[in-house]
């Protein structure tokens, strides 16, 4: 008789099984493997790495496999993987200045301490389509591609913002908050939030949310003068101390973008006039993101300065709520569940309102 | 490579194959007490909402997290669920949600409103009046009632621990001025033990007398906006009203075109092309025991029961 989204069991398996075909594509064609994803594919299992805050480059391709490459589907697939895992503790704080360097920049001094280090950059390519990618190379071609990395070997790379702060030009990198860290991802997001809630939510933010709100700042809604003290793109080693061994060992490497934004600031009363700081982390290779971070960070420090808050971004709850993709496309796509109850409620509303509106005196009670 | 969680063997499951490297019922052991004492606090202040660390599903956040975080955190082996969208079993989202559960816990799954322990629903509350020892966990989207009035947390925040909800009945005094009636169809705002406004999550406003005083216990969860709320059983539950303007619901000319119903919710089905309409019960399980017994029962037993139905359209309205 009638046929609605009713009777969905036997549908919603067959859905899957079509999507699983589609997924597949022409048998004809080769299957992708993880690998080759993980590998050439690597911006884009970086930023599923970044916002679905779980350090695993073979997961996250399996992510973008299953998702047909919808990165959101995939940031979802890995959070959803991470939710249950057990945390057995913290690790230390990684030192980014014992960075084995890929990339190192500065966009405020033309020379640096340990030199500006272009590494694998899309920076000042031309953007025309390079028709030789259309036919694969043949093996071996490819290994000319030189592989270097600027080891630290036992001396750090300070860092560029370290000189102005020895001159007293910019604030300090401490916020003299407490040392305790919290942890995003096991308790709710309470505004005002701290600084370390704050710099994981937008570690974890959408790419194309942060990335539009800090380009607001930019045209006048929180304008914020800043220049990119330094970006660093490298590995570092992550050490955890086990409490029945009592000392530090190296669990692992993982590759992380940093940015470190100066921004200004016409001081206070109490503070003389300096350079403040924003600052952004991810993981793996995601400069525009870390950018974005940095400008937000700073933007939203409007309540410690006294700064007004002009523009959406400096409005906290406004950016840290809205700024989770997971969270967000949820939402947003809920809406294609069935609303039939809702809907009806209206719709009886709107006819009772409409049937007064024609007959005042009819008291809108229906017979 | 990794190393999956083991799964309690007790809760082995005899019929279905549970899905492998989760725990039972999806959550970690950690994260259902902390949930569990979320809502023993919500127990106890009954409508406030209590923030809670909500994680990651396997489904989508807005799809029904909070509840399936709840039931997650209260299932046990022996628990029957019955999971409802619109009043309906055979929806695709209560589909999903119930094949969760069954893939991690392999409870037993009932359709049958008087069978089930717990019943997690989105959009409606049966129309088969719930019982004692039964809970029922409602999907909720936005947790807080004041929300289309004041976007912002602090600020409502204050606004409940003050109980300064002029603001919610200047909407109502103005839908009245503007409409002449309360142009609030779903997620009617209730005032719960007297105290907290809540929002009853968007079921239809036709349901709210059905949480007053229910026997069972009401638990709401918000998993998107991290939040939990409660209201114990046998608590008043007060629709938002003016003595001049009360509550009211909403009424149909039809009756349900499969089992006759006058007083249930009805589903609007357009037939053809034309515009036809005929009208059904939303809830799917009330409409199929209401014809199973109407194909038995004798001539006064019908008229028995349109008399019980009429008393208790009575009491609600």
């Amino acid at each position: 008789m009638y046929v609605s989204a009713k009777g969905g069991e036997k549908a919603i398996s067959k859905a899957h099984e079509f999507l699983a075909e589609v997924r597949r594509g022409d048998l004809s064609i080769p299957e992708l493997t993880v690998e080759q994803i993980r590998q050439q594919l690597s911006l884009a299992v970086d930023r599923v790495m970044a916002e679905g805050s779980l350090y695993d480059p073979e997961l996250a391709a399996l992510a973008i496999k299953q998702s047909s490459g919808d990165l959101i589907e995939a940031i979802f697939l890995l959070r959803a993987y991470r939710t249950t895992l057990t945390r057995f503790g913290v690790t230390l704080p990684i030192d980014t200045t014992r960075m084995t360097l890929l990339r190192r920049i500065s966009s405020a001094y033309k020379d640096i301490p340990g030199g500006q280090i272009l590494g694998p950059t899309y920076d000042y390519t031309h953007r025309l389509l390079d028709f030789s990618l259309l036919i694969p190379s043949e093996k071996g071609e490819d290994q000319k591609v030189l592989k270097c990395e600027f080891s630290t070997q036992g001396e750090p790379f300070a860092r560029v913002l370290e000189f102005l702060h020895q001159e007293g030009l910019v604030e300090s990198g401490h916020s003299g908050e407490s040392e305790t860290v919290q942890d995003l991802t096991l308790q709710p997001l309470q505004i005002p939030a701290t600084r370390d809630l704050r710099l994981q939510n937008l570690a974890r933010g959408d790419e194309g949310f942060l990335l539009s709100l800090a380009y607001s700042t930019q045209r006048g809604f929180g304008y914020n003068h800043p220049f990119i003290g330094e970006i660093r793109v490298g590995e570092v080693s992550v050490e955890f101390v086990p409490p029945e061994l009592g000392f530090p060992i190296e669990i692992g490497k993982i590759t992380v973008t940093e940015c470190e934004m100066i921004n200004q600031f016409k001081g206070s009363s109490t503070h003389p006039p300096c350079f403040t700081r924003g600052y952004g982390l991810t993981f793996g290779h995601c400069e525009r993101k870390a950018i974005a971070i940095s400008l937000l960070d700073r933007a939203l420090r409007t309540r410690e300065f006294g700064e007004a808050q002009e523009g959406p971004a400096q409005d906290e709850e406004f950016v840290l709520m809205h700024s989770d993709n997971i969270q967000a496309s949820g939402f947003v796509e809920h809406l294609k569940l069935p609303h039939y109850v809702d809907f009806q409620a209206e719709l009886t509303l709107l006819r009772n309102l409409r049937k007064e509106y024609r007959d005042p005196k009819g008291e809108g009670e229906q017979p | 490579m990794r190393g999956p969680l083991k799964l309690q063997p007790k809760m082995k499951s005899k019929s279905v194959p549970l899905q492998e490297g989760y725990n039972f019922a999806y959550l970690d052991e950690g994260t259902k007490r902390m949930i569990r004492r979320t809502l023993l606090k919500a127990i106890a202040i009954p409508g406030h909402q209590i923030p809670f660390g909500s994680r990651e599903m396997p489904l989508p956040l807005g799809w029904g997290t909070g509840g399936i975080q709840i039931t997650a955190a209260l299932i046990g082996p022996d628990d029957i669920l019955k999971v409802i969208d619109q009043g309906a079993d055979d929806t695709t989202n209560a589909i999903s949600i119930k094949k969760l559960f069954v893939k991690t816990t392999g409870v037993q799954i009932t359709e049958r409103t008087e069978k089930a322990t717990l019943i997690q629903t989105r959009h409606r509350i049966p129309e088969t009046p719930l019982k004692e020892g039964q809970v029922i966990i409602y999907q909720v989207p936005i947790p807080e009632p004041l929300r289309f009035l004041e976007p912002r947390e602090p600020e409502t925040r204050k606004m409940h621990a003050l109980a300064d909800y002029g603001l919610m009945y200047v909407k109502l005094y103005e839908d009245i001025s503007t409409h002449g009636r309360i142009a609030t169809a779903f997620m009617y705002p209730v005032l719960v033990h007297h105290r907290y406004i809540a929002s009853p999550s968007p079921i239809p406003r036709f349901d709210n007398p059905k949480m007053d005083r229910m026997p069972a216990l009401q638990l709401f969860g918000a998993g998107r906006e991290k939040r939990i709320y409660a209201i114990p059983p046998y608590t008043t539950v007060k629709s938002l009203d003016f003595e001049d303007y009360p509550f009211e619901i909403e009424k149909w000319d039809q009756q349900c075109a499969l089992c006759g119903s006058r007083e249930s919710y009805l589903d609007e089905i357009i037939k053809d092309d034309q515009g036809g309409r005929l009208f059904v019960c939303s809830d799917t399980d009330y409409c199929q025991q209401r014809r199973e017994k109407g194909k038995n029962a004798s001539p006064s037993e019908v008229v028995a029961m349109k008399a019980v139905r009429r008393k208790k359209g009575d009491e609600t309205t």
